[in-house]
């Protein structure tokens, strides 16, 4: 494979973030536009500076990115719409850091935005793929529940996960959630809490979903001499990954296409594992974090279970994962949730963080998974990121 | 092994009656042709013509070659459980109601006939999100695959045990996806003839809590009809269905009661176009076969309707006896062929209304029955007797096309081959 050419000389900054709330009567286009206001408010750039837009949204249909610029009053020389779910924020960020480098365009929004109305959920799923519509939906699975579902059964069944290991990410999340000023779950949550939940799909009980909710979440790229005129603090990116489909013939997944990638991704980054300071992970159910670990390198397959027993996973602790309490704490805002790993990720590697900082944090790894179509997670990436100074 | 079912208690008419909720219906066109197949009972997956390789979801193109000559074939079904959930919570009302519901995912074995060309095998096996038995074990287990019809008529898989097991039709899942007549009511709308003797027999057999026969002319003598009426489950109503007011007053006396409705009602005459002038017999196979069938849709259908979801003994299905000369004329049964065309055609504006309640009207399209006016029709014939397992059958396994007897099935795939070559085959006397 040819080799790829480094991000050189491309940051990450001005992450923003719309406080969630669990329903919302306003539209999404109102969720992107705060977002893009804070983006402006934040970078001390008027809106026509953003000559790149890539937006991503699941309730803006029937709106695409071309909607966005149009409502918004934006006119981009360069314009993408990434309908990818979970891996959106890393996605937005290395193709926008693409388009800067060929110079499609200098300063790129990447926006994730949703709102979240009574039953826009259920909607949602009703309709969010042809695989879905046809084989999974009509027999009642009520959207990702039952699909990760199987794959969490599998998955105890086979490498002897326990309840108690997705408790201890699901409790390490919520302390780590305590201290970030968005997230919409605000009191402890205790292992016995966690362990006398109500069963929502077998082995799936309630602490396991993550709770659907509007929001959005954004951030620019730029080149860093434009960052250090503005006197923005950036990140850099050292390395990403993107993988679609991978492993079809898995008859439950028990992998991400990251197990495809993480080679090159460390690679590229010139880090290895043992250099990351925190990771970020996509966890919209807790057994997906437990994947990421084993495919990003941090154990072997099998070997996760083992590895969240031997590690606290806070933010002070010796693994900090999902500082800002990731989904499952903070909520899913659609597509947003795709992007509060790399928002977060950028604030942590800036000293911006909202809530409890990761001491001395230099390098931090994002994990992306998106679009539960029919039976599996479709989409995988993953990205370092790396303080700019 | 599956609780048997209890006798339901009977119902307290003051309390309201469960509205039908239904599983989500939409489908992709390609999509249903998992339908089409489930509709006969057959479990059927696109298949690659050239490469071999299954497919599932349904498909415009193959995942492997990208050939869109993707074939609806017969699969055996055979497989693992690999992954399995109890759902406790759900988004859409019919499995809120219906909670806890047991799902997995089948891992398909390999190695079948491929039906690609020689040499190749087949690159993996789809996985399969299915309906659980609650008979089948924890994960990994063997299990069968069958497509069933659902409540809102369309195809959902479901995964059974490998070997049958005690009462595993009382699962109330597998409960859900069929239209058993265990426990349930039963209206045979003519027992003076020899198939409404036997539905009626079959009935009783299969545990139905009590039929009522249709009796049009009591003066009338018909072997076999005093035994009939003698069974305990049997009790006889009067009913013309060539009577507006007889249909209307038989359907106020039991409507609201009827589980499953058989329409055995039948005039059956054998003439050509020109072997009997006039257009009195061609009325009359028209009264009772067209006519009769409409006056019950109108008097018995929204009633049954209303009752798509009241209690594990909730009105299931509408049976209609056709005949496989519906489909193309048999020229020496002209009217006859002609009168079972309008009822064909009439069954489906009825499944259309009555599946938005969960109601399924199952359809058999008989060849020739061992009946009087077949006497100069050579063998093979259907006697009553198996037209009337067929009827059970379909009700216990989840049909809603049956096409009982080998003249039946012959004529079936000559008709979905090509309907003008049948047509003219027919018009030769073949």
């Amino acid at each position: 494979m040819t080799r790829r050419a480094p991000y050189d000389g491309i940051v990450v900054t001005t992450p923003v973030s719309i406080p969630y709330v669990r329903f919302s009567t306003r539209g999404a286009h109102w969720w992107i536009g705060r977002a893009l206001a804070a983006l402006v408010r934040d970078s001390g750039l008027s809106k026509d500076r953003f000559d790149g837009v890539c937006a991503t949204s699941m309730s803006l249909a029937p709106d695409t990115a071309v909607g966005i610029v149009q409502h918004h009053g934006l006119t981009p020389r360069w314009l993408d719409y990434i309908p990818m779910g979970g891996v959106t924020g890393v996605v937005a960020m290395r193709r926008a850091a693409r388009a800067i480098q060929a110079g499609d365009a200098d300063i790129v929004a990447c926006i994730a935005g949703d709102t979240n109305h009574i039953d826009s959920f259920r909607q949602g799923l009703e309709n969010f793929s042809q695989f879905g519509k046809d084989a999974v939906y009509p027999v009642g699975t009520g959207g990702p529940n039952a699909s990760f579902a199987f794959l969490t059964d599998y998955y105890m069944r086979t490498y002897g996960a326990r309840r108690e290991d997705f408790g201890k990410m699901c409790v390490a999340q919520r302390d780590n959630a305590l201290a970030y000023p968005h997230a919409l779950f605000k009191t402890p949550l205790t292992l016995e809490q966690y362990m006398s939940a109500r069963p929502i799909a077998e082995p799936v009980h309630l602490f396991d979903c993550v709770m659907p909710c509007a929001g959005a979440e954004a951030y620019l790229v730029m080149r860093e001499e434009e960052a250090r005129d503005l006197g923005l603090s950036f990140g850099r990116i050292l390395g990403t990954i993107e993988r679609h489909n991978a492993f079809p013939d898995d008859p439950v997944q028990y992998r991400g296409g990251w197990a495809m990638d993480s080679g090159e991704l460390y690679g590229m980054a010139g880090v290895t594992p043992d250099d990351i300071d925190f990771f970020e992970t996509y966890d919209d159910y807790p057994v997906i974090n437990m994947l990421q670990f084993e495919d990003l390198g941090f154990c072997a397959k099998g070997e996760a279970p083992d590895f969240v027993r031997s590690h606290s996973l806070t933010v002070d602790g010796s693994f900090p994962i999902n500082t800002s309490g990731g989904q499952l704490s903070v909520g899913q805002a659609g597509g947003a949730g795709g992007f509060l790993g790399t928002v977060e990720a950028i604030r942590q590697v800036t000293g911006q963080a909202l809530g409890k900082p990761v001491p001395d944090a230099k390098i931090g790894l994002v994990g992306g998974f998106g679009m539960i179509s029919y039976d599996r997670g479709v989409c995988s990436a993953a990205a370092i990121l790396a303080a700019g100074d | 092994m599956a609780t048997p079912l209890k006798k339901p208690k009977r119902k307290n008419p003051v309390l309201r009656t469960r509205a039908p909720m239904l599983p989500p219906a939409p489908r992709s066109r390609i999509s249903l042709g998992l339908t089409s197949g489930a509709a006969r009972g057959v479990f059927e997956l696109q298949v690659c013509r050239d490469c071999g390789a299954v497919q599932y979801p349904p498909r415009e193109a193959c995942r492997v070659c990208l050939s869109d000559r993707l074939d609806w074939t017969p699969r055996s079904g055979a497989g693992e459980l690999v992954a399995h959930t109890t759902l406790r919570h759900a988004m859409e009302n019919y499995f809120r109601e219906r909670l806890p519901w047991r799902l997995g995912i089948v891992k398909l074995d390999s190695g079948q006939a491929s039906g690609g060309p020689p040499g190749q095998s087949e690159s993996g096996t789809p996985s399969l999100i299915v309906h659980v038995h609650g008979d089948c074990a924890e994960p990994p287990c063997r299990v069968r695959v069958r497509a069933m019809l659902d409540r809102a008529g369309q195809a959902v898989l479901l995964a059974l045990p490998e070997k049958d097991t005690p009462h595993m039709s009382d699962d109330p899942q597998m409960r859900e996806l069929t239209c058993n007549p265990k426990f349930r009511k039963v209206f045979v709308t003519d027992g003076k003839n020899p198939v409404g003797q036997a539905v009626v027999r079959a009935m009783v057999a299969a545990g139905s809590d009590l039929v009522w026969v249709g009796e049009a002319a009591p003066w009338k003598k018909i072997p076999g009809f005093e035994e009939i009426k003698a069974l305990p489950e049997v009790t006889v109503v009067d009913l013309d269905v060539t009577n507006p007011d007889s249909v209307k007053r038989c359907a106020g006396q039991i409507g609201p009661k009827v589980d499953i409705l058989v329409n055995t009602a039948e005039q059956h005459r054998a003439y050509t176009v020109g072997g009997r002038y006039g257009t009195e017999n061609a009325r009359a196979e028209m009264e009772i076969n067209y006519f009769g069938l409409l006056r019950l849709a109108q008097e018995f259908g929204p009633v049954m309707m209303s009752r798509g979801a009241d209690t594990e003994t909730n009105a299931v299905a509408w049976v209609n006896i056709l005949s496989i000369f519906a489909l193309a004329n048999k020229p020496d049964q002209s009217t006859f062929s002609a009168s079972k065309a309008a009822a064909h055609s009439l069954a489906q504006a009825m499944r259309a209304g009555m599946h938005k309640t969960g109601v399924r009207v199952i359809n058999l399209y008989p060849g020739p029955l061992d009946v009087e006016w077949n006497q100069e029709l050579r063998p093979p014939k259907v006697t009553p007797a198996a037209l009337a397992r067929a009827i059970v059958a379909a009700l216990q396994g989840g049909a809603e096309d049956v096409y009982p007897g080998d003249i039946a099935k012959d004529w079936y795939e000559r008709w979905r081959r090509d309907p003008k070559v049948l047509e003219r085959e027919l018009a030769q006397g073949e």
